[in-house]
C-alpha cells in the first residue's frame, strides 16, 4: 500500500550514505522486509522500477531478504516462527502469544557501490 | 509493546568489507557479481574502482512515521495521553466518547479531533464548554494521518488537557496503517457486528493495545456471542487488554475509565 513512500524513503537513505561514501554508482540494494510488515515484495520491486530511473540507484539491482515472523511464549519461555498469518500459536503448548520478536522489519540491509579511489585524508588524532 | 516505535532512526553502521580489489581472490564471482564490478568499472573513466559493500540496518521511515513520531514527542512533552480510536462506522465511537466526556471528562480534561468524510455532525454531537474538539473531515480520504493530527491539535486549546481521543474515520482497514503518534490504540467491535471480524481484519487488531466490545447491553437480543468473540480476539490479539461495555446501559464504563486514569502520564 505504502511501498512508494518506502522506496522514495529508501533512496534519500542511499543518496546520503552513497555520498558520505563516495559512491559514483549503487550496484547493489539489499532491502530486509519483515513478514507481518505490511509491505509487499512484489510492489516495493514495482516501486523500485518507477523511482530508480535518473537517480544513483538506475543501475542497481534489488534484492529484498524475507525476515519471518518470530513471537515469544511466555510459558516456554522460547522464541518460536510463524509460518503464516496473525493467529501467532506456540507450537509446543498452544498458547496464544502477541510478545512479536521480528518480521515488522522494513530497513535498508546492505549496499554494495563502486567509489573511485578516494584522495588520502589526514586524520588528527 | 509499542505501536511503530522501535523504528528509531540510527544513524551508525558498520562497514563490513573493504576491498581495494573488487572481492577477496578466493570469492568465486557469481554472474551478478561480476555484473556489479563491470558497472562499477564503466562508471570509473580511469578504470580504477573500487566495490564496496556496507551493512546497514537503517529503518526507511515513510512521511506519516516521522511525522507521527513529531506528535509522539509532542503529546508525551506536554504529559497528554493521545488514543487512537478505530473501528467499523457505526460500532459506537462516538457515543463511547460522549458518555466518557461527560463523566471522566469532568474530572479529567478531555480534548478530540474527530475524523469523517464529510459533515461535522459528529465534532457538534462531542461538543462541551468542557471538552476542546475538533472536527476533521477528510474528503474523499479513508483514514486519519498523522499531518491532519499535527494541523487538528494546532487548532485547539490543549492547556490543561490530559487525553486528547483521536476519533478515527469509521474503517476498520486502512487506519492500521497509519500511526498517528498515539501511545495507545483503540479498537471497537461491537456486538451489532460479527464474532468473527478480528479473524476477517486481523492487522488492526493486531495492532491494538485495547479492544473495547461495545453495544453488549444488546448483545443477548442479536444473539451475539460474547465469549466467542473476546476468544477470537484473543487469538489475533493476546497483547491487547479487552473490556466489555455499553455506553448506554453503563455495563464497563468504570473500567474504560481505570484504564484511561492508569495510562495518564506523569503531569509535565
Amino acid at each position: 500500500m505504502h511501498e512508494v513512500g518506502i522506496m522514495e524513503s529508501a533512496l534519500a537513505v542511499i543518496s546520503r550514505e552513497a555520498r558520505a561514501n563516495h559512491a559514483t554508482n549503487v550496484t547493489r540494494v539489499v532491502l530486509r522486509i519483515g513478514a507481518i510488515s505490511g509491505v509487499e515484495p512484489d510492489a516495493l520491486r514495482f516501486a523500485f522500477e518507477a523511482v530508480a530511473p535518473g537517480t544513483i540507484i538506475e543501475n542497481a539491482r534489488l534484492e529484498i531478504r524475507r525476515v519471518p515472523a518470530r513471537a515469544h511464549c511466555r510459558d516456554c519461555d522460547k522464541d518460536f516462527t510463524i509460518e503464516s498469518g496473525y493467529i501467532f500459536q506456540c507450537p509446543r503448548c498452544r498458547a496464544f502469544s502477541g510478545d512479536v520478536r521480528s518480521g515488522r522489519e522494513i530497513e535498508l540491509a546492505r549496499l554494495v557501490f563502486a567509489t573511485s579511489p578516494t584522495p588520502r585524508h589526514v586524520h588528527q588524532h | 509493546m509499542s505501536i511503530n516505535t522501535d523504528q528509531q532512526p540510527t544513524e551508525g553502521y558498520r562497514i563490513n568489507a573493504l576491498n581495494r580489489a573488487a572481492f577477496p581472490a578466493r570469492r568465486d564471482l557469481s554472474a551478478p557479481l561480476s555484473a556489479e564490478i563491470n558497472a562499477a568499472l564503466q562508471s570509473s573513466p580511469r578504470g580504477e574502482v573500487q566495490v564496496r559493500a556496507l551493512d546497514l540496518s537503517i529503518p526507511l521511515l515513510e512521511r506519516n512515521d516521522i511525522l507521527a513520531e513529531r506528535n509522539r514527542g509532542y503529546f508525551l512533552g506536554r504529559g497528554l495521553l493521545a488514543l487512537n480510536l478505530v473501528s467499523s462506522p457505526g460500532a459506537g465511537k462516538t457515543t463511547l466518547l460522549e458518555r466518557t466526556l461527560d463523566e471522566f471528562g469532568l474530572e479529567h480534561r478531555c480534548a478530540v479531533l474527530v475524523g469523517d468524510l464529510e459533515t461535522d455532525n459528529d465534532g457538534r454531537r462531542l461538543n462541551r464548554p468542557h471538552a476542546a474538539v475538533a472536527q476533521i473531515t477528510t474528503g474523499t480520504v479513508c483514514h486519519l494521518d498523522a499531518s491532519m493530527i499535527a494541523r487538528g491539535v494546532e487548532s485547539i486549546d490543549l492547556a490543561g488537557t490530559r487525553v486528547l481521543f483521536i476519533e478515527n474515520v469509521g474503517n476498520l482497514v486502512c487506519p492500521a496503517s497509519f500511526d498517528l503518534g498515539e501511545q495507545l490504540r483503540v479498537v471497537l467491535l461491537s456486538a451489532t457486528e460479527g464474532e468473527d471480524k478480528p479473524l476477517k481484519y486481523p492487522p488492526i487488531f493486531k495492532s491494538a493495545h485495547l479492544v473495547l466490545l461495545t453495544k453488549v447491553d444488546v448483545a443477548d437480543a442479536l444473539g451475539f456471542d460474547r465469549k466467542v468473540a473476546v476468544e477470537n480476539i484473543r487469538r489475533i490479539a493476546p497483547q491487547a487488554q479487552i473490556i466489555e461495555l455499553s455506553s448506554r446501559s453503563g455495563e464497563g464504563m468504570p473500567q474504560w475509565y481505570d484504564f484511561l486514569g492508569s495510562h495518564l502520564p506523569k503531569q509535565a
